[in-house]
């Protein structure tokens, strides 16, 4: 349903960077439609990033992230080849998995 | 902007099946889930997140970077990158202080990863952003003001 997740990871020295475009509307529950009535809160709450099965960074969101998010971090371990997955899971239960290959 | 309005449209439904089955209460807006920290989402001030995160009184440290604009132009979208030199760095989160509800996420650092994160986040005003870091147990901050031209959270 929601459309897929932008990944790249490259070796950054001896770590491994990884940048990740989710797309999600985030929508904050603190707008107010043409109407005046409250659009619901619809945000991300759980990201979690694995490497070879293991959690590399995990993260709880709020609706104060932006539309569309981004996100960057490092880890070490890593190498040319290895797969990383990130998840994601909203408000709504939503849920989507990508992978992107450490170039 | 038809797809917000799609997608405005089938949250309005979803919530409103929440709040029938007597999961919600109007207002309290999200449901709560397994990993998920609303009580420390719900909070308005840096002592009430950090307690909520299971903390208290944090201290100041210089060995939290925050790296921002000084001045954004769009408040929807303010980068941050947080940089944590205190040893044994477990977590890390984003607090913008004029925000409705102060937290704006939270990351678990697990041994191996840089305590370092590069994250977009809204702002409604001009704010102080504070950066927790827990660190071998014990709660730290650093904060900087951002100017915001053109709030992220109005309707």
């Amino acid at each position: 349903m929601a459309d897929p997740m932008k990944i790249r990871a490259t070796m950054a020295g001896d770590k491994v960077e990884v940048r990740v475009l989710m797309s999600h509307e985030m929508e904050t529950g603190q707008r107010k439609d043409a109407k005046g009535a409250a659009i619901p809160a619809w945000f991300i709450q759980n990201v979690t990033a694995t490497h070879n099965g293991k959690t590399v960074l995990s993260a709880e969101w709020g609706p104060a992230v932006s539309k569309n998010p981004f996100l960057s971090f490092r880890f070490a371990g890593g190498k040319p080849g290895d797969k990383v997955s990130i998840t994601w899971t909203d408000n709504h239960g939503d849920k989507r998995t990508d992978e992107a290959t450490i170039s | 902007m038809n797809s917000s309005r799609r997608e405005a449209l089938k949250g309005t439904a979803v919530l409103g099946v929440a709040i029938a089955a007597g999961l919600l209460k109007p207002g309290s807006a999200w449901a709560q889930q397994g990993g998920w920290n609303k009580a420390a989402f719900d909070t308005k001030t840096l002592n009430d997140a950090v307690k909520a995160l299971g903390g208290a009184s944090p201290a100041e440290s210089n060995l939290i970077a925050i790296t921002s604009p000084d001045i954004a132009e769009n408040g929807a979208v303010v980068p941050f990158t947080i940089e944590s030199k205190l040893p044994k760095t477990e977590n890390v989160a984003i607090l913008v202080e004029k925000n409705p509800n102060i937290l704006a996420a939270n990351f678990s650092i697990p041994e191996g990863t840089q305590p370092w994160v590069n994250t977009r986040v809204k702002m409604g005003q001009t704010s102080n952003v504070i950066a927790l870091v827990k660190a071998d147990g014990k709660f730290y901050y650093a904060s900087k003001e951002v100017k915001v031209t053109l709030g992220g959270c109005g309707g």
